[in-house]
């Protein structure tokens, strides 16, 4: 296929509103197969306007005598507004932008053709290599080993190929733990407190069924798990969903760790919201903050009624129940809900920022998100697929990863002087991840990468935001290296809606 | 003191509100003439004005004592349990006398002596000078003067005895204009903008109830709307809902129908009275005290109190009328029943958003002095009660122990150079009225961001300006050098005086700051964060719980090698 063949009419006078504070631009528009354009013409001073067609998340078309107007939502919740001279012109364009933007296939998307100046391929795909992180916790607990049992994919399609285990579990018992596990995600390390000697590990739920079955080889990993903390240590399992979702998740094969099974575990169930509601939460927010004239009231029950703020209130408090038996409590820690590849590495990436200095500068932070989120198995294509706008919305969206950096930012709101990095980087995360001119965050997992040759094909967004010019920008100017443990607060009075930057862009203007 | 049965009483908690699991301090309660004060098992002390006390309440005995909640007007709630009935019951009944004190005199601004003798005294309620802010303004000037009819508070009791009104506006005109207005308020000059020539002006609400009429008062009206050579048209607000104002009518009150004023736009602006804000601010307060609050309980709460709503409409109306005199140069005319609550409010948030001079500190005091009233400063309704108290003998001036203290109350990224913002426009989209945490939790620290970005910005001002100082020193050094015959010696000099172990730069601000951070590994938290302020979950209990087997074993081994 062509994008050529998708592209009705590539040119058209059109004027862009982009805002109360940005000036309208006037111009010649262009359609790429990835990019639309707008060049001033010789004689204007401002540079040229280009949006990548991927960040379009909804697209609305009015047409008038002679002129279209084509309202452009974006997944990064900014609204862009065109109008365009001619009326068969304007509706090829819109139909063009509709069918470019909503293109599934990974290999002929932008970051395979971004070849930026300065920036060499291959470069930067060794940025933040966990195997690095894997290896130090190894060296210096000597209780934990790298695993290459998931080299070919073949164990966990979700892993990475290095995973770090007990060292006292044989790869082929890891194997028969993954055939225990729900996408074959057997208990791994996600993080090693030093200070207190325990560590935080993931899974995904273990397949216990209606039988109630067991599995030696994951008890046997549990078991190792503690013993390599110090010989009695406890540990507590944090379910991310209730009891009794835990329980009716049996029906259908999955379930929980029974207690008999498991002695030295014991089970605390976190509930928190997920999938589809959490995408209708996020769909609503964004619905309310778009409404200037409304009232305070409706305002207030709008918020009420979206629950945004209570999942973000869930999601730092059990971060910080975790965190809290590791650092209180001397116990190790396993999360996992049922797939374990959202609300789990919400917890424990949280937990984690909590707990450890390092993963709160910029570079440490850069590392969580790679070795937690995108190594970890978060299915970003699925996830992201479209933001709060769009209509055409499959079952598997939610905004697990933009929940994520809204608690980052509390904290940051709570501890202003100890992130190294400030808002900017979590909005250029939030950006990056739902359209982005680099491939970190394509595709689900990285077997699906390898397929893709994504690490030799496309350019990574780290070397991208390392760049000095950038890193200054992303820099919090306050920064001062704490080495506590930062506890926020979770009462509703201490948190706040992030409407930083990313609410303010979508309200509409001159919508005439 | 007759009030005061117990002076004293030991092993009483106080208990967090916040905290999880009830934790609580023990300490002992002292009751003096005008104060409560609690001293914790760690001497930190918690003093409470008798005279700040909203509300005492003795609950229900319990099994560790008897509860006694005590809410201040300054959003303060404490919760003692106090061991025994009898002295709970004491207590309780002497802070209801004591905090109930009916007579100005009892108040404890009348005995507070901070160590300041009767001249500094003296100079204390003369920094602010009413006379000097409206020559400021720039008036008398030739269509605004003084006048002197209320020097005797002959014609209104509750208005100062300096008035500015229209200079063609005479003595008879006032004084039957008073006589049309409710409370005898009758339209004086509030704020005068120097630079449209538009006044702000107030008063109370016209007894026209549904058809009288006040030829004086439409002469002064007139007259204002004559003091303004620019726009001859008057904007008149009435800050009530309008049905409010409609069923003044009827009691012979009402508001001005713009067929009887020439050159009028009347206009309602619908700020509720004292009585809804007050229970308002009860709803507000009450929802926030409750510990372990759901989303949906803070935003309905929040919600269906209503306070945001009033905070905005207040707002709004202060922004139509800064809005009517920049943009418009007309002169407004504020007024609500009384013409002392909400015409207050609007009047003076409008002349903040106008006017950058008051908000300097110093320029706040002056806008808080014209409006609120002029430690003493709020005691007192009205400028007559205050002189027949003998305030300014009798008590000490607030505003000179705030001047004295300014650095705790700067905004240290205030700027005064920034001419874009000369008139303030603020924007009053719903979501961005946000709820006054650090006010109505002022006490609540748990409550409170855990690192403070005013310190650290106030810290760096002061550290550039202690650069900036170093700078200009090694500057005339190199001056002093330059003369000297000598290269030898300037470079030495130089080199001397720039070396990084300078001793200014080694006190550095921001250096000191780090080193203040409590690095204590045994308890790795900051600035008072703390797992156990936070209730992250019920299962916190769990955790102090040791699993049955594993205490068994313990017990036994301890058995064992006994």
């Amino acid at each position: 296929m062509e994008f050529s063949d998708l592209i009705r009419t590539g040119r058209a006078q059109a004027k862009l509103l982009r805002g109360p504070e940005a000036p309208p631009l006037r111009g010649t528009l262009c359609l790429t197969g990835h990019h639309l354009l707008l060049s001033p013409g010789p004689q204007a001073t401002s540079e040229l306007w280009l949006l990548l067609l991927r960040s379009v998340d909804s697209i609305e078309k009015r047409v008038a005598s002679d002129s279209g107007t084509i309202t452009l939502r974006c997944k990064d919740l900014r609204v862009l507004q065109l109008e365009i001279e001619g009326v068969e012109a304007s509706l090829d364009i819109a139909r063009s932008i509709e069918a470019l933007s909503s293109l599934e296939s990974v290999i002929t998307s932008f970051p395979f053709f971004y070849r930026p100046k300065g920036l060499r391929l291959g470069d930067a795909w060794h940025f933040h290599p966990p195997e690095r992180y894997y290896k130090r916790v190894a060296r210096e607990t000597n209780a934990w080993r790298l695993s290459e049992v998931n080299e070919d994919f073949s164990v966990c399609p979700s892993y990475p190929r290095a995973v770090i285990v007990p060292r006292s579990v044989d790869d082929g018992a890891l194997a028969r733990s993954a055939r225990f596990r729900q996408g074959g995600r057997f208990p791994v390390l996600s993080y090693h407190h030093a200070p207190s000697g325990t560590v935080l590990v993931r899974s995904s739920q273990p397949l216990t069924g209606p039988q109630k079955r067991r599995c030696a080889e994951d008890e046997e990993l549990l078991r190792a798990v503690l013993l390599g903390a110090r010989p009695g240590a406890r540990g507590f399992i944090v379910d991310t969903r209730s009891s009794q979702a835990a329980k009716q998740a049996r029906m259908t094969g999955g379930g929980t760790e029974a207690k008999a099974a498991y002695p030295g575990w014991k089970r605390l169930h976190r509930p928190l919201e997920r999938g589809q509601p959490l995408q209708e939460s996020f769909v609503r927010l964004v619905e309310a903050c778009g409404d200037l004239q409304q009232s305070t009231d409706s305002w207030l029950r709008r918020l009420e009624g979206c629950c945004w703020l209570a999942h973000v209130k869930e999601a730092l408090s059990t971060a910080c129940l975790a965190a809290q038996g590791m650092e209180r409590e001397g116990a190790c820690i396993l999360v996992h809900g049922a797939e374990g590849t959202d609300s789990t590495l919400l917890v424990t990436s949280l937990a984690q920022l909590i707990l450890d200095p390092l993963s709160r500068t910029m570079a440490g932070f850069q590392e969580l998100v790679e070795r937690e989120w995108i190594q970890a198995g978060h299915p970003f294509q699925l996830r992201c697929a479209h933001s709060a706008f769009s209509h055409a919305r499959s079952k598997h969206e939610a905004p697990t990863f933009l929940l994520f950096l809204d608690c980052v930012w509390q904290l940051g709101r709570q501890f202003p002087l100890s992130l190294e990095f400030g808002e900017g980087l979590l909005l250029a995360l939030f950006e990056h991840a739902y359209a982005s001119p680099f491939g970190t965050f394509l595709c689900n997992s990285e077997k699906e990468r390898c397929l893709c040759e994504v690490r030799t094909r496309t350019h990574s967004l780290w070397s991208g935001l390392n760049q000095p010019k950038e890193r200054r920008k992303l820099r919090n100017p306050l920064y001062a290296p704490n080495p506590l443990a930062i506890w926020p607060s979770v009462e509703l009075q201490s948190l706040r809606l992030w409407q930083g930057d990313p609410l303010p862009q979508l309200l509409p203007w001159g919508a005439s | 003191m007759e009030h005061i049965r117990t002076t004293k009483v030991e092993q009483v908690k106080l208990l967090d509100r916040f905290s999880t699991s009830n934790k609580s301090l023990t300490g002992t309660l002292y009751l003096t003439a005008t104060h409560l004060l609690f001293i914790d098992s760690h001497q930190k002390e918690t003093w409470i004005l008798h005279h700040h006390i909203a509300l005492v309440e003795k609950l229900a005995l319990t099994t560790s004592g008897c509860p006694l909640v005590i809410q201040c007007k300054n959003f303060r709630i404490v919760h003692f349990i106090v061991p025994r009935e009898r002295d709970c019951h004491d207590i309780y009944n002497s802070l209801l006398q004591l905090s109930k004190q009916a007579k100005y005199e009892d108040l404890y601004a009348f005995s507070y002596n901070p160590k300041q003798n009767d001249s500094e005294r003296l100079r204390g309620w003369q920094l602010i000078d009413l006379a000097e802010e409206y020559k400021r303004m720039g008036v008398p000037n030739s269509n605004w003067q003084l006048s002197d009819a209320n020097r005797e508070y002959k014609i209104c009791e509750t208005y100062p005895r300096e008035l500015y009104v229209p200079r063609i506006a005479s003595k008879p005109i006032i004084v039957g204009s008073s006589k049309f207005r409710s409370k005898g308020r009758f339209p004086v000059l509030s704020y005068y903008h120097e630079h449209k020539e538009a006044a702000i002006c107030r008063c109370s609400q016209p007894l026209s109830g549904f058809s009288a009429r006040c030829l004086e008062d439409e002469h002064l009206l007139q007259a204002i709307s004559k003091a303004n050579p620019v726009n001859r048209y008057m904007y008149v607000m009435d800050t009530r809902p309008k049905l409010n104002a409609m069923a003044n009518r009827a009691a012979g009150k009402g508001y001005e129908n713009e067929d009887n004023y020439s050159n009028i736009r009347f206009q309602f602006v619908g700020i509720e009275n004292i009585h809804v804000m007050r229970s308002s601010l009860q709803k507000l307060l009450e929802v926030n005290g409750t510990k372990g609050l759901s989303v949906s309980d803070f935003y309905s709460g929040l919600e269906s109190s209503g306070w945001l709503r009033h905070i905005k409409a207040v707002m709004d109306a202060a922004i139509f009328l800064a809005k009517a005199i920049t943009v418009e140069s007309a002169s407004v005319l504020v007024h609500c029943s009384d013409g002392w609550d909400r015409t207050s409010q609007v009047c003076s948030l409008g002349s903040l958003l106008l006017d950058s001079y008051y908000r300097t500190i110093k320029g706040f005091m002056i806008h808080e002095h014209i409006h609120s009233c002029q430690f003493g400063n709020f005691l007192g309704n009205c400028q007559k009660e205050r002189e027949e108290l003998k305030l300014k003998e009798k008590t000490y001036s607030l505003w000179p122990f705030l001047l004295d203290d300014q650095k705790k109350y700067l905004n240290p990224l205030y700027t005064s150079k920034s001419p874009k913002f000369t008139v303030l426009e603020p924007n009053t989209v719903s979501f961005n009225f946000k709820f006054w945490r650090n006010m109505y939790h002022q006490f609540d620290r748990t409550l409170h961001p855990r690192q403070s970005v005013f310190n650290i910005i106030t810290n760096m001002n002061e550290q550039n300006k202690q650069l900036e100082k170093d700078i200009k020193d090694l500057e005339s050094k190199i001056k002093q050098c330059k003369n000297k015959p000598t290269d030898g010696i300037l470079t030495k000099e130089l080199i001397h005086s720039v070396h990084p172990e300078s001793p200014t730069l080694k006190t550095s601000l921001c250096f000191k700051e780090q080193t203040l951070l409590p690095v204590n590994h045994a308890l790795r938290t900051i600035e008072g964060s703390n797992p156990a302020d936070n209730r992250y979950s019920e299962y916190a209990e769990e955790f102090s719980k040791s699993e049955p087997g594993v205490v068994s074993l313990e017990y036994g081994v301890a058995r064992m090698t006994c």
